[in-house]
């Protein structure tokens, strides 16, 4: 629902103060609340001064072309990825999007304008959990496994290499992502030490997790501010529309810019509690649709029935209803885990949830020079300890701000400045 | 008035293609091997259990076919239009078009206020279409909102809403997009009431009415960012069912 759901409410209910406030040097964030740092955005006055449009364009790359779509999915049709692009040579940087976002996601688009404005090819591609990847791009077409993700990403990068060649020149190459995309960095990072395809000069994850299990936990748990959980989403959901039904009244009108939610949100500013259900409802949709997709491509037996043909007039809503209440703790233990149990039967829940984590790579990423990280000191989907945890590996190579929330600050002018800088070779 | 009559045509023809090609059934086909699901809703909502998003759509079929006609129309027939619109257009020009699309749809607003009781709003609107008329010349402008009088939105289907028509079974029409009995009878009511008692009575001219119908709905379809398939969700049908059916809850209610 992440796309109409949350953005409608949060761009209802919620605002952006546009005024401006004493801000220089040092750095400084508006949201000293970690959840109002990751739902809210940036108040225009802390953006990065970055160009409003750059060259793109999108392209698509056929990983398997002979694989047979099933008919629910009959708008799927390859992995778009999108190439943003400078006339003369330059170095070319991939970027991965974060669960469930696309190519041309928000936070994907700034970081391209950022990249281009620094002197940089980008080629932005679409997260590993999203449905045109499982669809198009992934091998398993079970998304959460970092190293078969990594497989994956690094095949769809010399795709799009190919599909581009003719239209840039590229002396060099770097590989960053957001979230999700920024531990799957790491580790693609590792693939193409073994493989040399790209032999990326440098590269930033950028408040990934520590622990994907862990960090999608606490995620999840957010979903337990709506009062009586899941199955009482309407009542939560009916208690929303009232007040913004209640705010239209007293205010008298009602439009959607950001004056009016500026107003709607001075005066009825957002509880602690609905901002973490927002949270919580925004990841669980996102995992809804990527727990489908998995599903269905697989031939079904987790949320769908086994052995079913589904058409473009399926009725969805049961597999809709049943996705919604799956957590990724289900995912893990009545999916993921029993397919990749396959074909390593040795393989347990525990051996599983250490491979989804940083520490798997430890002594590569303590190595690794090229690899600097870009995090926040509340960031919310790290627990107790991982900060310190991320700073003791990467050392001098981490640049952590004391706020910012999860990925509430990529497009603050201090963030946009150390990530240029770091692919600068300047960093510090 | 053949220039009508062909495109009634065509919207019949593209209608009866959508009701055929959809067919009826919305299960998944089983076969011999078919096996149920680990996780099932009878499981994980207790029974008796009324869901929002079970919204009552007995004629999803159809509606998923009309989907994704509008999917296809709106790709290669809409959208491009559209585009050429946006690219022949300065912007300023293109926000000069808006006001004068808005301006005289002013009097839907007019009246279903009015048929509403509420006076207030009806006043509103009666000014704002005065003021812009005139000071923001032939609604070009909208000088109004300026002064603190804000657009006052309603429609039939709201006003039927208002007096207690609940929505009905889910509808998704052709080339409009999702809707419901109740706002379909509210939509169709308003435009033959706009035809017959509004502008185009006024001005009583086929060709300038056609015309403006034309530049109207390239305007209204370039000012919403909708896009069929672009949510990337499997559940899209879904969720703009409910968020359809939520925010004209919304809309009547105020």
């Amino acid at each position: 629902m992440r796309p109409w759901l949350t953005s409608i409410i949060l761009s209802l209910l919620l605002g952006l103060p546009t005024a401006a406030m004493a801000v220089d040097k040092p750095y400084f964030y508006p949201y000293v609340n970690p959840l109002e740092a990751t739902v809210m955005e940036l108040p225009p006055y802390y953006h990065a001064d970055i160009p409003e449009k750059v060259p793109t364009k999108t392209f698509k790359v056929y990983p398997f072309p002979e694989r047979e779509i099933p008919k629910v999915f009959w708008y799927e049709d390859g992995l778009i990825c999108s190439l943003t692009y400078q006339k003369k040579e330059a170095p070319l940087i991939f970027i991965i999007a974060g669960t469930g976002a696309r190519h041309n996601s928000p936070k994907m688009l700034n970081m391209q304008k950022a990249l281009y404005q620094a002197g940089y090819h980008v080629i932005s591609i679409t997260s590993p959990t999203h449905m045109n990847f499982i669809v198009n791009a992934s091998s398993t077409m079970t998304p959460g496994h970092l190293r078969e993700d990594a497989k994956d990403l690094y095949n769809v990068m010399q795709l799009a290499m190919a599909e581009v060649k003719d239209d840039i020149k590229v002396s060099g190459y770097h590989l960053t992502g957001y979230s999700l995309g920024g531990i799957q960095s790491a580790f693609v990072s590792m693939l193409d030490e073994e493989k040399k395809v790209f032999d990326f000069e440098r590269v930033l994850l950028i408040n990934p997790p520590v622990n994907l299990y862990t960090s999608v936990n606490i995620l999840d748990e957010m979903l337990e501010n709506i009062p009586g959980g899941i199955n009482n989403f309407d009542a939560w959901f009916d208690n929303v529309m009232k007040k913004l039904a209640a705010a239209e009244k007293e205010m008298g009108y009602f439009e959607l810019n950001g004056d009016y939610i500026y107003k709607a949100y001075k005066r009825f500013p957002p509880r602690e509690d609905f901002l973490a259900a927002l949270v919580g409802i925004s990841f669980r949709t996102d995992s809804a649709s990527m727990i489908f997709a998995s599903d269905v491509m697989k031939g079904g037996g987790f949320v769908t029935p086994k052995n079913v043909k589904m058409t473009n007039s399926t009725a969805l809503t049961p597999y809709y209803i049943v996705a919604n209440r799956t957590s990724f703790e289900d995912y893990f233990r009545q999916h993921f885990v029993p397919f990749f149990q396959k074909s390593d039967p040795s393989l347990t829940e525990e051996k599983m949830i250490k491979m989804l984590s940083l520490r798997s790579i430890e002594p590569y990423l303590k190595s690794a020079n090229k690899i600097g990280l870009m995090g926040n000191e509340d960031d919310i989907i790290l627990a107790p300890g991982e900060v310190g945890y991320l700073e003791q590996l990467f050392g001098a190579r981490a640049k952590i701000f004391p706020t910012g929330g999860h990925c509430g600050n990529m497009n603050h002018q201090d963030a946009v400045d150390f990530m240029v800088n770091f692919f600068a070779g300047q960093e510090g | 008035m053949t220039l009508v009559h062909k495109f009634k045509m065509v919207l019949l023809v593209a209608l009866l293609s959508v009701v055929f090609l959809s067919g009826c059934t919305t299960l998944p086909k089983a076969g011999p091997d078919t096996e149920p699901a680990i996780r099932q809703q009878a499981e994980l909502v207790p029974e008796g259990t009324e869901l929002d998003v079970e919204v009552y759509d007995p004629i999803e079929g159809f509606n998923r076919g009309s989907y994704r006609f509008n999917y296809y129309f709106d790709k290669y027939f809409f959208l491009p239009i559209v585009k050429g619109y946006q690219f022949i257009m300065p912007d300023y020009a293109e926000d000069r078009v808006s006001s004068f699309v808005d301006n005289i749809y002013e009097f839907n607003n007019f009246t279903n206020n009015l048929l509403q009781l509420k006076f207030k709003e009806t006043g509103i609107t009666l000014s704002r279409f005065v003021l812009n008329t005139t000071v923001g010349v032939a609604g070009l402008w909208d000088p109004s909102t300026h002064w603190g009088l804000h657009r006052q939105p309603e429609d039939f289907g709201q006003t039927l809403g208002h007096y207690g028509v609940g929505h009905g079974p889910f509808i998704v029409l052709p080339i409009f997009g999702p809707s419901n009995l109740r706002d379909t009878t509210g939509l169709v009511t308003d435009a033959v009431a706009f035809g017959v008692a509004g502008p185009p009575a006024w001005v009583d001219d086929d060709t300038t009415t056609l015309v403006f119908t034309g530049v109207a709905a390239i305007d209204k379809r370039k000012r919403v960012p909708f896009r069929y398939y672009g949510s990337g969700s499997p559940f899209e049908y879904e969720q703009i069912r409910l968020l359809y059916t939520k925010k004209r809850e919304l809309d009547i209610a105020d």
